[in-house]
């Protein structure tokens, strides 16, 4: 569904991701693994069209995506839920899911039912519709920016770092929720530092290292093969 | 207890004004932390507008339609010529073709109309006067307000209840966020140079209704009028700019009522010290806008 081929992307003089190519498959969860500063996130923002890359070819069922388009990869069907846990802070919880549907205003009775599911999902969200999102606690925030991924209706959802920050029991219930949607059909990107939490939901994974992919495979081999201290401490 | 009636309704008249313009500046400025210098010509060509309308079988409402629309297409010109080329250069760069733009505006009508003062079609319901309680004021007075009560509630009812508001909302605090939810950020960006020029054309009609003329050069006093107050009232935020609005009209009023006729001429030397005031008290404005914030 997803292929990057050759991706580079560069902050001034520093290549912060050299040539990486990768491919994630119809209704899988592919992971991308890596120390901090390896370009997991770049990667992903480079994808979801939130920063311009250098050169590559990113293509979404075969349709090439134009470099730095953020709002035209969610038409095509892709959702970015970006690692800085971005919700609107003056706006309600339910003024941010209905944003989320943006694309889809044609469709109030689509977008009305989807608000129900989300909210049956992420229960505390329908707790708090009324609610400036800004009030929310870190947990809360991070389902409401899921939740609102969730609304543009994706085939393809990437996630950037989706435990960042957050208490342990909460991310074994983000990792929980990751995995119900995985089942029900929706492809994705997960960039996770947290590796051995991603690895065990995940069916494929790409570790990377220094801007490159140093290694790929089923996420099973990948657990059993590398050595996750190592993956950390750069060994 | 006249003379207070008559003070609330001086205020609430140039305060409803200077709300609105001060509104038409923000929506730009919170989406693209840029100010539109060339905002004071969607006021001129609204009135050239009018100017060239006059004499026409037209009914004025619809002549002051037709200028209103002249200042939106102007606005969403702006943007075009302006702005969207430049924007993701450098803020520098959009500040030079702005202040362009506004100086391009201002020759053209010097060049192709006129340097001196011109005629715009005022309804004669305008000069007139009424009572209110005792009070005696122009009619005009009364339909600003009336207008900028009803300008401000449809505002904030479309930033409140649309799809298009809540992205406006969204794309002031979070712009590439906004993005990656799908809100185009061009659409986002015309229509706030869009609003702008709705905002300048309507303060535009009762401006203009005062003097009954354009000249070149009748943007700079609302445009500083608008920065002040957005200043006043925050820059980052919209019920700031409309509070900043009604604020400067009752320092400009009250000092009006009570400084001798002497001192008069000096007005704005006191306007602008107690600006200062405000702003020692509360650099970042009246009121604060959203916690973050970025370019495109």
């Amino acid at each position: 569904m997803l292929e990057v081929s050759d991706l580079e992307v560069r902050y001034g003089a520093i290549r912060a991701v050299r040539g990486v190519s990768l491919s994630v498959a119809e209704g899988e969860l592919a992971v991308l693994l890596g120390a901090n500063g390896a370009g997991k996130s770049s990667t992903l923002k480079a994808i979801a069209g939130a920063l311009r890359p250098a050169r590559g070819r990113i293509t979404l069922d075969g349709a090439e995506v134009p470099y730095g388009w953020p709002e035209r990869m969610v038409r095509l069907g892709a959702a970015m839920v970006p690692e800085t846990r971005e919700v609107f802070p003056d706006l309600t919880v339910a003024e941010n899911l209905r944003l989320g549907a943006f694309t889809r205003r044609a469709d109030p009775a689509g977008v009305a039912a989807d608000h129900a599911r989300v909210v049956e999902l992420f229960p505390v969200l329908g707790e708090r519709t009324g609610q400036p999102a800004g009030t929310l606690s870190g947990g809360e925030q991070q389902m409401l920016v899921i939740a609102r991924a969730l609304m543009s209706r994706p085939r393809l959802l990437l996630l950037d770092e989706p435990s960042l920050g957050l208490a342990p029991a909460i991310i074994e219930r983000i990792f929980a929720m990751i995995a119900e949607l995985k089942r029900t059909g929706l492809t994705i990107l997960l960039v996770e530092q947290n590796a051995a939490q991603a690895l065990a939901i995940a069916d494929h994974a790409f570790v990377m290292r220094l801007g490159e992919v140093a290694a790929s495979g089923p996420a099973a081999e990948i657990r059993a093969a590398t050595d996750l201290k190592a993956l950390y401490l750069g060994g | 207890m006249t003379a207070a009636i008559q003070f609330v309704i001086d205020v609430l008249s140039l305060g409803g004004a200077y709300a609105l313009m001060a509104l038409g500046l923000v929506i730009v400025y919170g989406i693209l932390r840029l100010v539109n210098f060339a905002y004071g010509e969607l006021i001129m060509v609204a009135g050239y507008s009018l100017y060239l309308l006059d004499g026409s079988p037209l009914p004025w409402l619809v002549m002051a339609a037709v200028a209103v629309l002249a200042a939106i297409a102007t606005g969403i010109l702006t943007d075009y010529v302006a702005f969207r080329p430049v924007r993701a250069k450098s803020v520098t760069a959009v500040l030079i073709t702005s202040f362009a733009f506004s100086t391009l505006l201002q020759n053209a009508a010097l060049l192709f109309i006129s340097p001196r003062p011109r005629n715009v079609p005022v309804p004669d319901v305008f000069s007139d006067t009424v009572q209110i309680a005792g009070a005696i004021t122009p009619v005009r007075n009364v339909l600003t307000i009336v207008a900028a009560a009803a300008m401000l509630s449809i505002f904030a009812l479309v930033m409140k209840r649309t799809m298009l508001g809540i992205a406006m909302r969204a794309a002031a605090t979070q712009f590439t966020m906004a993005r990656m939810l799908g809100v185009p950020a061009n659409l986002v960006i015309s229509t706030a140079f869009a609003i702008s020029g709705l905002m300048a054309g309507v303060v535009a009609l009762f401006w203009l209704g005062r003097s009954g003329t354009v000249v070149p050069g009748i943007g700079l006093e609302p445009l500083l009028v608008a920065f002040i107050a957005t200043v006043i009232g925050g820059m980052r935020s919209l019920q700031g700019a409309v509070l900043g609005g009604f604020v400067l009209a009752f320092i400009d009023t009250g000092l009006n009522y009570s400084l001798p006729q002497n001192l008069l001429q000096f007005r704005d030397a006191f306007t602008f010290s107690l600006v200062i005031l405000i702003l020692l008290w509360r650099p970042e404005g009246l009121m604060r806008g959203p916690a973050s914030g970025q370019r495109t």
